[in-house]
């Protein structure tokens, strides 16, 4: 369990890295708090002919809200998050599904851009991305470019980021999940990658008596199932409804088997926690709406 | 002894071992680096469960930089004697593929470079020519004629079979009101230490001899079965276990192959070699406890007295017997009455070969898997006779008064009072309250469940039990054999303080402070004034064959030898300073640092001054007296004897008591289980230091709990090993850990004079069962099996549920 060599380089700014990424490609592995990388460097599953230490790029750590997006940097520590009374108030579903990602001490390195990197499709911020409509911002010596999390990650350890670009923020929409919103997942123990997670947000139009929903089930299949949506005016029967939009999402699964969970066991836990936490989400933002 | 009021021994000293471990200055087998120009060793390990090799080309790995060379089994074999087992069937166990691999992991080459990184990459570059075979890893499937077998030699995988019967079982079922019936699997398990195997092998020519450096933890007993496979005497084998380890659990004893490894390709690749084994290596191919296939039988009268039990133990031993095996399936055996009164007993015991890593010393060692059976039986029978569970329990214990007990199949009970351990445990546990509440929450449909579970935990082992593999013919024609030796030694220097070495080995279990405590208690000494050498060595130090830190063996055995070799010291030290004195040698006490007139304490001298005279001043000495203070101690319980011509044996020294309770809620819709309650209840006789027995209860409670929860090292069907990392093998962390509520009473042990019983094992034993019979309990289901992971829980909990 010895990586097999690699050269390591630890750029000084953003501009040196990304000439980096350019010249070497698919060569190059980007390393940020390498509780990822390590293991596949050291079980040689990786075996990049350079790594790159990106965690001196002080500007890529900064929290910054820009309109009605919150733009955490590649370097934002998922503890950061956690510590954060604005992430808190402008994403609580991110911060609420980061209490289950690793541990203090993993959380403490781990980023959150690395998490949306590696895109293990049990993870819980891919997940919450995806659900909440978020998205990936990409950069290169050619171009930024920004993509939704919808299309950014394709499946298990697959992303639509290409080999020269690197990951500089992730980008959270703030007006979903802040009226009503839940998190929920069952894993075998404490920390680990959820065997499957549950995600939702709804939220009440200002200007009219609509309203707007997402859903997310991560660990189910490769890449997180998502149903966004929403209405002129809020459903008579929440509960009803919850299970419409459980019964869409679920319809065709084919859920993951490995070691630990069967099949029958995920889709039973895609149908139960799914149906949780959105009936929870829908009655907090809608509840009132409805009395 | 031990039980006066101002004696350091019962007391809660701080652990002496812990400045150490916290300031990062102890140090373990990767710290070492006793000579210079040590080679680092990488092994190449087979990816297939089963394969015949066909040659193995290693020239582009020898040629690579920093690479100091290659070897295979095929060069080794010149070199090495199979290592033995107490199981006679013909097949050979060398510490390196041969001419076949039979486990996915097993070493084909090792590769000796300048550091790991390189050898590494060495390893790579070897390319093996393998013909893979079909694998086998269950065990009932590995008794079918069609298997693949293992060994060709040994004509099939069942490599051992021994029947026994004590007392007249058949006639106990026959007269029996109610007989329970459970077959199940055990997964297999490992107690995972925080530091893995290492070692370092040093091979010299002249004079030729070898010595080696490990966090190898005994049983010494290997030793001279490691010589044998170097084919050499025992005296040109030393080895050196590190001051410090990190962990074993029983573990660290499966490498003693990988020394033997090593040290012959230190002789064939001229340097010494160091390996330190990562964690895949270890999980996949150190050892663990034993997956098995059991059934047990039990026989109860109308009012639930046990009258008979039959157990039908198949154990899977993975691709070889490896010493002590197959012990692991006789450590429970004279003593399969459990705590219960129980005299007729019929026992079956095989043993199949799989294409698994081979088993070794766990942490409970055969305990886990014996009580799986006997305590789910109890429960099972309580159910079915209608009489609680706790009421069964204690209508069928050993009488108090009754001890020393013999149990019908030979183990010797030295103290107990198991009821009054139950009573404790019921009431710290609040048990009516307990079931109360499952009353009420079965009401609203609800699953609570109440475990119980109690059992013995044998301490110090007698190393003769594992000769019950062989007929009392086939014991007679190999000679007598028992006992369970331990050696301690008590130095005092001329400036008068104290060394002691100990033969334990202890991982982490504070037998340095023990020690000291008792050192300190003979010599009139403070604990932190005594040094404990627990850097066990077998080119210096007294040793003999059960030396090593296995079976609870230190507060059963070990801390007998330290009392006697402490009193000789003192004894010798209040006869000088009597002469000094001029009083009686029966006058002088020694307390606080000094040899004193008792009753007139200002009257004394420094005991430095004593000790001064005996290497200072020889001539002065009393006539007959040897110079010095230095003193072995070599000590064998005697009720350790040789099994008799009936198959019973004295097993253990000492029998501590245990009963643990658990009260749970299945949650339907997801399979979890929420703890509410967890109380366990110790009689560990009298406690040496109640920190070390908390800690221990503690740390085998999670040993327990992560078996019962998480724990299993899978295969699939085809051998493939499935559980190489730490995200796979799942321990459980602090977080998952429920609260354990531990309380304990004591039953003064007659085997040493401290009356402590060996402990440590004993939560690892029923921390499985006890949760299995709470699940049990809330599903209203007689089958449950290990571990209660999601999954498995919410299939039985949701039995309509169904397929994949
Ligand atoms: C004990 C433990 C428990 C864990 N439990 C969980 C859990 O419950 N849920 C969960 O989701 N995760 C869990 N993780 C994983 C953890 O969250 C990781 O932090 C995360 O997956 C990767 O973040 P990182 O910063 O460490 O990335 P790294 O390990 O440094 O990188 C991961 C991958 O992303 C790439 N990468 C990183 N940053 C960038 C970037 N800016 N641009 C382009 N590529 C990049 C790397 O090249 C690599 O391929 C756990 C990890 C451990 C060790």
């Amino acid at each position: 369990m010895k990586p097999a060599a690699f050269e390591y380089c630890r750029p000084d700014s953003l501009a040196e890295a990304l000439a980096l990424l350019s010249e070497y490609g698919d060569e190059a592995a980007v390393l940020a708090g390498g509780l990822s990388l390590g293991p596949l460097l050291n079980m040689r599953m990786a075996r990049p002919e350079v790594v790159i230490d990106i965690n001196r790029l002080a500007d890529l750590a900064r929290i910054e809200r820009d309109g009605e997006v919150l733009r955490l940097g590649a370097l934002v520590r998922q503890a950061d998050v956690l510590a954060s009374a604005e992430c808190q108030d402008l994403v609580p579903l991110l911060v609420a599904a980061l209490g289950h990602v690793g541990h203090y001490q993993t959380r403490d390195r781990g980023t959150l851009a690395g998490s949306a990197a590696h895109a293990d499709p049990s993870a819980e911020v891919p997940l919450c991305l995806k659900t909440l409509a978020g998205a990936v911002e990409l950069t290169s010596e050619r171009q930024v470019r920004r993509v939704p999390a919808d299309d950014f990650f394709q499946g298990t350890l697959t992303t639509a980021r290409a080999d020269d670009e690197m990951i500089t923020a992730l980008l959270w929409p703030t007006d979903r999940g802040r009226q009503g919103f839940a998190f929920e997942e069952v894993s075998e123990r404490r920390g680990d990658f959820a065997i499957v997670a549950a995600a939702a947000w709804a939220e009440r139009h200002d200007y009219d008596e609509g309203y707007r929903y997402g859903l997310g089930l991560g660990g189910v299949e490769e890449w997180s199932l998502v149903s966004r949506g929403g209405g002129r005016r809020a459903p008579e029967d929440l509960a009803e409804f919850a299970d419409e939009v459980i019964a869409g999402v679920t319809e065709d699964i084919e859920p993951m088997r490995d070691q630990r969970a069967s099949a029958a066991y995920r889709r039973h836990l895609a149908d139960h926690l799914g149906r949780k936490v959105l009936l929870r989400a829908l009655e907090t933002a809608l509840g009132e709406v409805q009395s | 002894m031990g039980d006066r009021a101002d004696s350091w021994v019962g007391r809660a000293v701080p652990r002496l071992e812990d400045a150490a471990l916290l300031t990062g200055n102890a140090r373990f087998i990767d710290d070492l680096s006793p000579l210079p120009g040590i080679r680092h060793v990488a092994l190449l390990r087979s990816p297939h469960p089963h394969a015949r090799i066909l040659g193995i080309d290693a020239e582009a790995a020898r040629a690579m930089p920093g690479v100091v060379g290659v070897v295979t089994g095929a060069e080794l074999r010149e070199h090495l004697n199979p290592l033995a087992s107490a199981v006679r069937a013909p097949m050979a166990y060398y510490p390196i593929a041969i001419d076949k691999v039979r486990y996915a992991g097993e070493p084909v080459a090792l590769v000796a470079a300048e550091d790991r990184y390189l050898a590494e990459d060495a390893a790579e570059a070897i390319e093996v020519d393998y013909q893979p075979l079909d694998a086998v890893v269950d065990p009932l499937a590995a008794l079918a004629t069609e298997a693949p077998v293992l060994h060709e030699e040994a004509g099939g995988n069942l490599v051992h079979h021994r029947q026994f019967a004590y007392g007249d079982p058949e006639a106990a079922f026959a007269e029996a009101a109610e007989v329970v019936r459970l077959a199940w699997r055990y997964p297999r398990q490992s107690a995972t230490p925080m530091e893995t195997y290492g070692a370092i092998a040093h091979f010299e020519a002249a004079p030729e001899r070898y010595t080696v450096w490990s966090n190898f933890q005994g049983p010494f007993i290997l030793q001279p079965l490691m010589a044998r496979a170097l084919g050499i005497g025992g005296n040109q084998l030393r080895l050196i276990a590190a001051a410090h380890s990190g962990g074993s659990f029983g573990i660290k004893q499966g490498l003693y192959p990988y020394l033997v490894l090593l040290a012959a390709a230190s002789r064939l690749l001229g340097c010494p070699l160091k390996w330190v084994e990562d964690r895949l290596e270890h999980l996949s191919a150190s050892s663990s406890a034993a997956d098995r296939a059991d059934e047990i039988e039990a026989a109860f009268d109308g009012e639930g007295h046990l009258t008979g039990l039959r157990f039908d133990n198949l154990v899977n031993v993975g691709a070889y017997v490896r010493a002590p095996e197959p012990a692991s399936v006789y450590r429970m055996h004279a003593a399969a009455n459990g705590c219960y009164r129980v005299r007729h007993i019929a026992i079956q015991n095989r043993l199949v070969t799989t294409n698994k890593l081979p088993i070794g010393l766990n942490r409970g060692y055969g305990g886990p898997q014996f009580y799986f059976g006997l305590e789910r039986a109890m429960d099972l029978a309580a159910r079915r006779l209608a009489i609680d569970p706790a009421e069964i329990r204690r209508r069928n214990f050993l009488a108090a008064d009754g001890f020393p007990y013999e149990g019908p199949a030979g183990a010797i009970y030295d103290s107990g009072d198991y009821g009054k351990g139950l009573e404790m445990l019921l009431e710290i546990a609040d048990y009516p309250t307990l079931r109360a509440r499952r009353d009420a929450a079965r009401a609203e449909g609800r699953l609570f469940g109440i475990g119980l579970a109690a059992g013995v935990e044998p301490s110090g082992s007698n190393m003769a039990y594992v000769t019950l593999a062989q007929t009392p013919e086939e014991r007679e024609k190999a000679g007598g054999r028992s006992g369970g030796v331990a050696c301690a030694s008590v130095a005092m220097d001329p400036s008068g303080t104290v060394t002691v070495h100990l033969d334990s080995t202890p991982a982490g279990q504070g037998h340095a402070t023990v020690a000291a405590q008792i050192v300190a208690d003979a010599l009139g000494l403070r604990p932190e004034q005594i040094q404990v050498d627990t850097a066990m060595d077998t080119g210096s130090g007294a040793w003999s064959l059960a030396s090593g830190n296995y079976s609870n063996r230190f507060a059963a055995i070990v801390v007998g030898a330290i009392a006697e070799s402490a009193g000789r010291i003192a004894g010798k030290l209040k006869a000088v300073a009597a002469e000094l004195l001029e009083v009686a040698a029966d006058d002088v006490e020694l307390a606080e640092g000094r040899a004193r007139i008792a009753g007139v304490p200002e009257q004394g001298i420094a005991l430095g001054r004593v000790a001064a005279a005996t290497h200072w001043h020889p001539a002065g000495l009393p006539d007959g007296m040897a110079p010095g203070l230095y003193d072995t101690a070599l000590l064998n319980p005697a009720v350790l004897d040789a099994p008799d011509g009936a198959d019973r044996v004295a097993s253990a020294v000492t029998f501590g008591f245990l009963c643990d309770l658990v009260a749970l809620e299945v949650e339907r819709a997801t399979g979890r289980l929420r703890i509410e309650r967890y109380a366990s209840v110790h009689d560990v006789g009298r406690v040496l230091n109640p920190i070390v027995v908390e800690g221990q209860v503690r740390g085998g409670f999670a040993h327990g709990f992560g078996a019962a929860m998480f724990e299993e090292l899978a295969y699939d069907q085809d051998g493939n090993f499935l559980s190489g990392s730490f995200a796979d093998y799942l321990c459980p962390t602090s977080a998952d850990l429920p609260p354990l509520e531990f309380a304990n009473y004591e039953t003064a042990s007659p085997q040493n004079p401290f009356g402590s019983k060996g402990m440590g094992d004993g939560s690892s034993m029923l921390t499985p069962v006890v949760l299995a019979n709470a699940v049990a309990d809330a599903l209203d289901l007689d089958e449950v099996e290990l571990p209660l992971s999601l999954d498995r829980v919410w299939r039985l909990a949701n039995p309509e549920t169904d397929g994949r």
